[in-house]
């Protein structure tokens, strides 16, 4: 049984620190800001899910005590792993969109693909509220 | 009267919920502050959500929760794969726009937090009118297919919870 856990625990552990890596080689990697923005959201998911198991598999077994923290910890980053990523990519459009940022890159200056209906994006309207009209 | 009370059913069951697990023990006092908490928080924030959409616990929910977490497993290896064995130049990046069927701010918050988290898309930035994502994908062959996969797959489910 031990040994089991043992086995498990182990491969869990080096799966996430794999995944982990992968993501900050693919933060080195990868060309711009918005490629590079994929790899560090994604080794939170599963490096840090892979190693957070271990953890609940490890203190039952070996530590004799439970803790139910993992979840949480699952739960926040859940929560806020796409928050940071919208807001560091909504920075970096209206950078680039504004001429602020004098390094062009993902495209955005000359390709950045307009929204229907005459629209425009959230980021370049300003402070104003975001309206629907079929809502209310 | 039940309503009075508990205005927000699933905000103080949540509340509960993560404040027991934060405490992570079961005794009768945390579990009256966690009570405590749970019926007084709702009263207190009614404000902030004026006209909130109903959302259904059920079958649906529980199908799109074990969907995005089977996805999330799936597209991290592919990812992972990507980053490891294509050359930069190879990528196909590309700016995808999603038209938007769902209405309530709630809902599209969830959609955007899903793309988000499903690795090789990042949901950036939401049309002025409400009606259309911006994501980006960091390597899509075909456009149109990832928009109608993301369609199909997450927004139809999430139009059956958000009813």
């Amino acid at each position: 049984m031990n040994l089991l856990a043992e086995i498990l625990i182990a491969t869990l552990l080096v799966l996430g620190g794999l995944f982990t890596l992968v993501g900050s080689w693919g933060l080195a990697k990868l060309p711009s800001l918005m490629t590079r923005l994929h790899g560090p959201t994604k080794a939170t998911t599963l490096g840090v899910g892979a190693c957070l198991i271990a953890s609940m598999i490890y203190f039952p077994v070996f530590g004799g005590t439970y803790s139910t923290h993992e979840l949480l910890i699952t739960l926040f980053l859940f929560l806020t792993a796409p928050v940071s990523a919208n807001m560091i990519a909504k920075a970096h459009i209206h950078r680039q969109g504004r001429g602020i940022d004098s390094n062009p890159s993902d495209g955005i200056i000359d390709g950045l693909p307009r929204p229907p209906n005459n629209s425009d994006w959230a980021t370049f309207v300003g402070a104003g509220p975001v309206r629907s009209e079929e809502e209310g | 009267m039940i309503r009075r009370i508990l205005p927000h059913p699933a905000l103080s069951a949540m509340l509960v919920v993560v404040w027991m697990l934060l405490v992570n023990e079961l005794t009768f006092g945390a579990l009256f502050l966690a009570l405590v908490f749970g019926i007084l928080t709702p009263l207190i924030t009614s404000r902030f959500w004026p006209d909130r959409p109903k959302v259904r616990f059920g079958p649906a929910m529980i199908g799109y929760f074990s969907i995005v977490l089977f996805d999330v497993i799936v597209a991290n290896f592919q990812v992972a794969w990507l980053i490891l064995s294509r050359r930069n130049r190879d990528l196909r990046a590309q700016w995808l726009v999603i038209p938007l069927e769902l209405r309530s701010p709630e809902a599209i918050t969830a959609l955007a937090g899903t793309i988000s988290l499903t690795p090789g898309t990042v949901s950036c930035d939401i049309s002025a009118c409400g009606r259309a994502l911006l994501v980006h994908a960091i390597d899509a062959a075909d456009p149109e297919a990832e928009i109608a996969r993301i369609k199909s797959r997450y927004e139809a489910r999430l139009l059956k919870v958000f009813a």
